[in-house]
This record gives structure tokens, sequence and C-alpha cells, in this order.
């Protein structure tokens, strides 16, 4: 596993090929869009999906607390796919949601799909998060930005290989802005040459793609053109 | 029941003879019995199909359904209801007539439901529909027979699955309903008896069989210059065509794919000095051009139709006077149903012209020409019903009424595709419908089906009845994208998603018969203008092959075994059969030629399996994996219908080895799960069982935003529940279908111990063709995506359009730097910064 380091309004950040991010400086992980319990909320609608996805993500979460050890764990918002997600957990996943947010200090930051915070689980709560240069928000505030971390827009890419397209999620930063992938199993994704993505990065940046266990970068304005 | 004088009046004014398998189909109406007609095209199946109908309401008028007609295609129930309203008319009938399709208006349908017509001429969807419905039981309970027309289209496929189900259905809503199956000349005639008869018994359907036309006229034309050694399309033909299209009055050129329908298309205009009115006709076009074309035909303004699958059943036009079948024709049945489209008079024969592109299609299409001589049809039997499109019905018939689980195990055991279900495949496949069927039992509360005390099964809200009636159906279509040209001009059709990402602006591609430039993706549509330069792309379509049968490659094989044969062969043939003979040897009917020479800094490996590309494919992926095992550094593979090739670095030895059958062991599982195909099949099998939807009530947003990705899905339940009812209908699919297993392992057993490896020095004439073969694959898998991500990532740097990684060693292997060499995991080390 190989991380792609980023500069990033003056802060050194290690992109995680599992769609992470993590600041050394402050011993801090990043994740976006968890969308914990989405199976269970399309099984409410009618939607029988497997009912594994939120045993998946923690799976994936579990091993990133195990490689980086952040003293601080930041969730950048969508975390429940709904108000009522948290409530919904499987006893099993409950326990081990508490076990992570006991041991690490977990910071829920309010998304659209989850305003209201995660009932009889620990950690902060807040609408968003600085620290130090960094502000840590679910949705990109429109404008120019200073070095603000976001989700929201579940970020992929397709790149143009030898053999047709490779459709990967991805981070997307220019100097001042950077989105992160979503995280849950059940997550899809927007291609970044959506408008949504692309008027927050009017200036072009670099996306990264996720490998299997390294990143892909390349420039934005390459996978607009195509 | 014999025919009574009004209707041998009105028979005799125009001029016909009731034959001899219409009378025998009206007796047996009469004695209340179940009838597959077997038939011709021309035969005049369809009015014996109808006759005991109209008979019957003649004698004894009255309200409500009499008889229920289901045909594949929506446009041949409409065409049939206006040949039917003639007699009709004429005989002044007291018969209400009636189409029903997912095109009928809601107003349409609402005086349907209310006053149901004698005659309601329907799809399989539609009439799933129609059961799912509270008043189902009212409007059949007096049904009193059912045409079911092409059978042999139906049969063995997932609408062929819904269709019997409904069946099994209407059986129990009326016993005494009797059936007539319409059919084709077909190969295997038991099972399609078993298919119409109402307990899946052959025994209990009287098959009639038409006295055979006369047998058609096929001959082969070969391009005049020189004889292609590759290549498909058969482009260096299209001087000749267009030289028979100008002789004869009307033609249908039958091509393979859409892509050669599109490529051929264009070649002939490039020709076409005097402008013939020539069109296209293909699957992906806008319904109304595809109509307006059809039109044109029916009316004789054509001269000829590029066409593909998308004829081969339809309307009769009876003015066609020839079929070419360009491109290799893969099976005798599908050869004569096209061969059929021409010359719709029983007594006379029809004209066809098979054109080979290359040298192996010769070799097939002399094949094909023996096969339908000797009558000898193919096709693989029906395959047993998909338990995805079982849990759409099992849904359906909840939403109509409350069910007894045993009642209904018993119901569709009584439709030949499930005549073997396991009990516990019903029931798991009732759980999957109830509360999706996992293993952890958490979705309790949210169970689309509840249980009353006396066991019977109920839908729990009409919320999840109207749900399932947007999503009924079993033809799951790639993700698609419109095409458009301009911003504002008129739609053309369709292509894959796939396709359109491959684009880049200004990129000139073929469709529609027309050269495009491709503008901009706006959201769903695909912008283009007409003209551009270059070489244009073509659309390729997935899964628009067909495979050689077995039989055609069996045929094969046996010409090539006996050279006194090969006099039917054009020269070049001869001689590159001769030459192949001399300088390594020829595939023998029962054992497996396999060739390994180099070439170039690489090594190739040729397998003569004659098993059909989808085979061949499965084979190229298993046996590149295990030549990595066997440390051959296999490169990339490619395979054709007869021939797979695969090049590596290192010279493959022990090649015997290679073919044992533990490769499906050993290999298959690991590949299966993670193959594209079997991601493809899993998201056709989660949309018809409907644990995706295509449609939700009341949602504005696109379907892409309100489903949830069916690889995601599938990376789930895979690693949480990997025999979920699901994956076992995935898998099933899939050893039929696009990974054609079942195929390949009898291949592979049979030629156990006969493995006959010829080492070379140079490439022999048969593996030619192979290697000059377009569209070579690599193995794709995840790994292989991230090799050719970082491939596209190095294009990048050295492009300058982007900057490379910085160089960077984690600080714990500094320090083991000096000492000892990097070692070759470093993802143990830890990293520390």
């Amino acid at each position: 596993m190989t991380p792609a380091p980023l500069h990033f309004a003056g802060e050194r950040l290690l992109l995680d090929p599992a769609g992470a991010i993590f600041w050394p400086a402050q011993g801090l992980l990043a994740v976006a869009d968890l969308h914990l319990e989405k199976g269970s909320s399309a099984a409410s609608r009618g939607a029988l999906l497997p009912p594994w996805d939120t045993r998946a993500t923690l799976d994936r979460l579990a091993a990133l607390l195990r490689r980086w050890q952040p003293a601080q764990v930041v969730a950048l918002g969508d975390s429940f796919h709904d108000d009522g997600g948290s409530l919904r957990l499987a006893p099993g996943d409950l326990a081990r949601l508490g076990a992570m947010a006991a041991a690490h200090r977990f910071v829920w930051i309010g998304g659209n799909h989850d305003p209201a915070p995660p009932r009889g689980i620990a950690g902060e709560t807040a609408a968003e998060l600085r620290l130090g240069r960094l502000v840590f928000r679910h949705a990109a505030r429109p404008g120019p930005a200073g070095g603000e971390l976001c989700g929201h827009h579940h970020p992929k890419a397709r790149v143009a290989a030898r053999g047709g397209g490779i459709s990967r999620p991805c981070f997307i930063a220019d100097g001042r802005r950077l989105m992160l992938p979503a995280f849950g199993a059940y997550a899809g994704g927007l291609d970044v040459t959506d408008p949504a993505i692309g008027a927050l990065f009017p200036r072009g940046g670099r996306v990264f793609l996720l490998g299997r266990d390294r990143l892909f970068s390349f420039p934005y304005a390459a996978l607009r053109a195509a | 029941m014999t025919l009574p004088a009004r209707f041998a009046d009105w028979f005799a004014a125009r001029g016909w003879r009731l034959r001899a398998h219409q009378q025998a189909v009206l007796e047996a109406a009469g004695r209340g019995e179940s009838v597959l007609l077997i038939a011709p095209t021309g035969g005049g199946k369809t009015l014996a199909g109808f006759l005991p109908s109209l008979i019957d309401l003649a004698a004894a008028p009255r309200a409500g359904l009499h008889t229920l007609y289901v045909s594949p295609l929506k446009a041949l129930a409409a065409d049939i209801a206006r040949n039917l309203m003639r007699p009709v008319q004429d005989l002044h009938l007291p018969v209400s007539i009636a189409t029903r399709s997912g095109d009928t208006s809601a107003a349409e349908r609402k005086r349907q439901r209310e006053a149901p017509p004698n005659i309601l001429l329907t799809t399989p969807e539609s009439l799933a529909l129609l059961i799912s419905l509270p008043e189902a039981a009212a409007m059949f309970a007096p049904l009193a027979a059912v045409v079911i027309d092409e059978v042999h289209a139906l049969a063995g496929n997932k609408r062929g699955d819904q269709l019997a189900l409904g069946l099994a259905r209407l059986a129990a809503l009326a016993p005494h309903a009797r059936r007539i199956g319409l059919s084709a000349t077909v190969a295997h005639r038991d099972p399609l008896a078993a298919y119409v008869a109402p307990d899946a018994a052959p025994a209990s359907v009287r098959v009639i069989t038409a006295a055979a036309g006369v047998a058609p006229d096929i001959t082969m034309m070969l391009p005049q210059d020189r004889l292609p050694w590759a290549g498909h399309m058969g482009l260096a033909s299209a001087p000749d065509i267009l030289a028979r299209i100008r002789a004869a009055g009307t033609t249908i050129v039958f091509v393979n794919t859409r892509a050669q329908a599109e490529l051929l298309f264009q070649e002939l205009w490039k020709l076409n000095a005097e402008t013939l009115p020539i069109a296209i006709h293909h699957g992906s076009l806008e319904p109304e051009q595809r109509q307006r074309v059809e039109q044109a035909m029916a009316e004789g303004k054509l001269r000829a139709v590029v066409a593909t699958s998308s004829l081969d059943l339809g309307i009769d036009w009876g003015g066609v006077d020839q079929v070419l079948q360009v491109g290799a024709p893969k099976g005798v049945s599908r050869l004569l149903q096209r061969v059929g489209r021409a010359n719709h008079r029983m007594d006379e024969p029809s004209r066809a012209v098979l054109v080979p592109a290359n040298r192996f299609e010769v070799l097939e299409c002399e094949a094909a020409i023996l096969g339908a001589a000797a009558g000898e049809l193919d096709g693989d039997p029906p395959r047993p019903g998909g338990l995805d499109v079982l849990a759409q019905h099992i849904l359906g018939v909840a939403c109509s009424a409350p069910f007894h689980p045993d009642d209904l195990y018993a119901e569709i055991r009584r439709a030949a595709p499930y005549a073997a279900l396991a009990r516990e495949d019903f029931d798991d496949v009732l759980r999957f419908v109830e509360d999706g069927g996992y293993a952890l039992a958490s979705y309790e509360r949210w169970r689309r089906l509840f249980r009353d005390s006396q066991g019977r099964v109920h839908v729990r809200s009409d919320r999840i009845a109207r749900q399932h009636r947007m999503n009924i159906g079993t033809i799951v279509e790639e993700p698609m994208l419109k095409v458009r040209l301009g911003p504002r001009g008129p739609m053309l059709g369709e292509v894959e998603e796939y396709f359109a990402n491959l684009l880049t602006v200004g990129d000139t591609f073929m469709f529609a018969g027309r050269l495009l430039r491709f503008l901009r993706l706006r959201e769903t549509t695909v912008e283009a203008e007409p003209g551009g330069d270059g070489e244009p792309m073509v659309p390729a379509y997935a899964g628009g092959r067909l495979p050689l049968t077995t039989n055609l490659a069996d045929r094969v094989r046996t010409m090539l075994q006996a050279p006194e044969t090969w006099q039917a062969f054009p020269a070049p043939v001869q001689e590159w059969l001769g030459v192949q003979r001399a300088v390594s040897r020829l595939p023998g009917r029962h054992d497996l030629l396999v060739e390994t020479f180099p070439r170039g800094d690489r090594w190739y490996l040729v397998a003569y399996c004659f098993e059909g590309r989808n085979a061949h494919q499965t084979l190229g992926l298993l046996l590149t994996r295990r030549m990595q095992r066997f440390g051959f550094q296999p490169l990339g593979f490619v395979a054709t219908d007869y021939v797979l090739g695969i090049w590596s670095a290192v010279q493959p030895a022990d090649v015997a080895r290679l073919f044992e059958t533990d490769m499906l062991g050993d290999d298959l599982e690991a590949w299966l799960a993670e193959s594209s195909v079997m991601r493809r099949t899993f998201r056709n099998v989660a949309v018809i069982a409907g644990l995706i939807e295509r449609q939700h009530p009341g949602a504005e947003k696109s379907r892409r935003q309100v489903t949830v990705n069916s690889d995601l899905i599938y990376d789930v339940l895979r690693r949480h529940q990997p025999d979920h009812v699901l994956l076992r209908a995935t898998r099933a699919d899939a050893a039929g279908g696009l990974t054609d297993l079942g195929r390949l392992a009898a291949m592979l057993a049979r030629v156990q111990g006969r493995v006959r490896h010829m080492v070379l020095s140079r490439v022999s004439p048969l593996a030619v063709p192979v290697l000059l073969e377009v569209g070579r694959e690599s193995v794709r898998d995840r790994g292989d995506d991230d090799d050719r991500l970082e491939e596209a990532a190095l294009v990048a740097e050295a492009l300058g359009e982007a900057e490379p990684p910085p160089l960077r060693v984690p600080r714990v292997l500094r320090a083991n730097l000096a000492r000892r060499p990097l070692p070759s995991s470093p993802r143990q080390g830890r990293l520390l910064l």
C-alpha cells in the first residue's frame, strides 16, 4: 500500500488508496460519505439489498485505523444514509463502531443525509471543523475556498486506457479544495466531468484514482477534454 | 370440428383450400387437445391457430375473453390483429379483437379490463402484467384457447421462462383452455412439445407437422479478386453483393452484428452509383426509423435492406426475392430461418446466397449448405428456467391474489422450464421475494410478503404491487445512451454507454448508416454532427455475436478430415488446407490439435477447438491464468469461433497438461467471481429478480441516481453470502450463456489423452487467420486494470501532462537499504513518517 503525499494549503497530507486522508501532523484520519445502513434504507422502500453494507464499510474502516493509528477520525458527513440509520445498526455493527469511537476521538460532521447527530454512538458532532489552516465540511461551499476538505459529491473519474476506459472513485484537488471519494460500500459515484463538480474546480486541478494499493494521478483538464 | 360452410365459401372465394395441417389442427381443437404445429414460414400457421377460435365464436357468440394470443414481437401482434379483421369483417363474425402491449394507452387498457375482447393479442411481458392484477382471475376464467406464436424463439430463453410461468398461471385460472403452439422447424421437438403442454409432458400435446415446402436453393458466393484470410465483415464482397441486389427485385442482406450492418451499408452506398434504394435495420436504431424501413419494405419501395437478427422474426413481406447471408451462418436452424424470409410461397424454393468473409467461413458455409440439405437442424435444447424470472413471477402472483406455497410450487412445476425445480430452490426464491433471503435476519420488518394463519402468502402493500408492475420484464438492456444529430436534431438510436465513453471530441464514428463526428456528451445523450474524417469507429454491442453451433462445428471438423470432400471448396481453400496438412496436421474430429511456434519475440499457442467464440473466450481466460502459474508468462489471447490463440514470453511446454480438466476446478471459481462477464450476468439477474429496480414510482431522478450500482451489491453479497439464491442463479446463467462452460467442459473431457501438440518452427497456414484477427483481448481483471491505469499515467507523465510522483522511500526501509536489498513486499513494513 503506497499513499500519495499531497501538499495542500501549506499542510502535508497523505492520500490513502482506500479513499481516506491522513494528516500526519495532527494524527488525523478523514473519510467521507460512509452511508452506513444504506442497505436497510433501501429495504424500507422495498428494495431488499443485501444487508451487509455497514459491515463491509466497517471492515474497511477498521483496516484504516490499524494502518494509521490516528488520534482522531473525522467523518465528513453522510456517515449514515438517513437520520434513523444509527438506530438500525445491527447489534454487532453497533458494538464495533462503538469500540472504534471509544478508541479514537471521532468527529461526526453533519451531512445532507444525516443532519442530526448519530444516536447511541460516541464522538463529537459539528457542522464543520476548523483545524489549523484546514476546514472540514460535508459539501464544498461554492466560491473560492482556502484549505477546504469535503465530500458529498462522491467523485469518480474515467481514464481512457488501452482496451477501453477505466472508471474508479477518486480524490480531486486544486490548491484550495480537496474532495474525497465516498467510502461507503454502497455509495456510487458522480463523474468528475459533471458540471456540479466542475464548478467547484474552475481552474482545474488533479484527480487521484483509487487503485488496488496505490493511486493514479491525472490532470483534471485532461479528463475534461476527453 | 369441421369447416362451416360460410368459412369454406370465404376460403373458396379467395382461391384458398384448407391445408392438411390446418384441418388436423381444427380436428384436434374440436377434441379440446393442445397442439404443437410445426410448419415452415408461409405455411398458413397463424390462420391454423385462429381458425378454431373464429369458428367457435361464430357458432356461439359470447362476451369475455375467449382466445389469448402471445407473440414475442409487439409488431407481430398488431399485424395479426389487422389480418384477423379481414375474415371477421367479411363474414360479419361477432368477434371483438384487441391488442395489448407496453404501447397500449391507459384508456384502452381500462376498456380492456372492464370489457375484455374475445381475442386479445399480446406479448409475454404484458401477459405477466395482466396476471399480476387483482382482476386476473375474473378476466381469464372464461378463456378457451391460448395461441403461442414463434414458440421456437421463446422456449429456452428468459422471455420464454416468463411466458411458461404465465401459461401455468392461466392453466390454474382456466383449467380447460387448450393451447396451440406455432413453431418453425426445430431440432428439439420434444422439449418444444413439453413447453406447450399444460403439464410439461410432451405426450399431452398433439404434434402436427406441415408438409415441408420445396427445399431452399442455397449457394455460396466468393469475392472476385482475393479470398480474405481474416475478418468477419465481408466488405471485400460488397461489389458482388451490389450486383446481386441489382439483379433481383427485393433482397434482404443479413449480417451477424450491428457493427457489420453499419460497415457493409456504408460500403454498399460508396459503390451504389445508381442510388438503388438500400436501407439499414438493426436493434439499436430508433423504433420510428425501423418502422419507416419496415413500412417501405412492405410497400415494395426498397431494393434491399441490410439487417441483423432484428429481421429474423416478424411480419411476412411476401415480396422478398432473395436472401444474402454475409458472414458465417453460425447454425443451420438460424440459416434456414433467415432463408425462409425470402419467397413465402411453399411451392417455390427460397433463394439464398451465402457470402463468407474469410477462409474459415468458407468451410462453415459449405458445412451449413450440407447441413441444410440434410435437414440437420441444430441449436441447444432449452435450458432449465431461470430463478430470477421465477422470483419476478412469484411476486406477480402474490400481487394478484394470496397463494399457498404448496399449490404454487405444484403449479410452477407444470411449466416445462421448471418441471425439475427442486422444492429447496423454490423455497429459497420465495424467501428472497419475501425478505431478501439473507442469512442475516435483519429485514424482518420490511418483508414484501406476509403469511396468514392458513399459511397463505399475501403481498404486504399496494405500493409493493405498483412497484412490481413497473418493473416487469426479462429483457435487461446494457446501459445505453441516445445518439442525437446536433443539439436539437432527430434521435438516431442508442449506443452502449461504454462505447460513448471511448469517444473524444472530434472522433468519427459510424451509426445509423451515417458518418458522424462526436460533438459532446450531454447527460445521457451523445450529440454528433454529420461528417468527420479519419478512420471511423463502429459501435460494438455486448453479446452481439452468436457462437457457432456444435453440429456445424462437427461438420467442419469432419470435412477437414476428409480431403476427398475438398473439391467442393474454391482452389485457394484447397491449397490452404493442403499446405497445412504438409507442414503440420489437420484438426481431427475427436482430437485437439495444438500448435506452438515462435514469431518475433513471442511464442504462440494455437488450439483448434471449434467450440464457438464464447467457450474459447472462457478457455483463453482460464488457460492464461494457468500458463501464468506454469511460468510461461502469457501476454494476451484472441478467440474466434474456431480457434484460440495465446501469445507468451516463454515457450509453452507440456501442453497436454495445460489442457487437463482440472483447469475447470482450480482456476474457474477464482476467475469467474472477478470477471466482468459474471458482473454483467449478476446485474441482469438482479434486475429481473427485482433486487434492482428499473423504475421507481414517483421517482423523478434518473434510475442511475436511485439505484445502487450492481457491482457494489455483487461484491458485498459474494463476500457475505456466496450461496445466496441470486448468486446461484448468476452462476447458472453464466455457465450456459456468455462463458459457455458446458460446452467447454464437454470439449475438455472429450480430448483428454488426445491432445496432438505440434511444435513448429513457424506459423502454420491454419494459424494465420487467428493471428490476423482484430479485437485481441488481454486478460482483464482488476489487477490488469491497475496495470492499464499505470500505463495511462506513464503516458500522461511522458507527454508532460502530469507530474511524476515524488521519489520517496519510507524511512523504515531507507534505514534497511544500506544493509540489504529492498524487501520484495514493502507493504509489510509499517510506514513511519
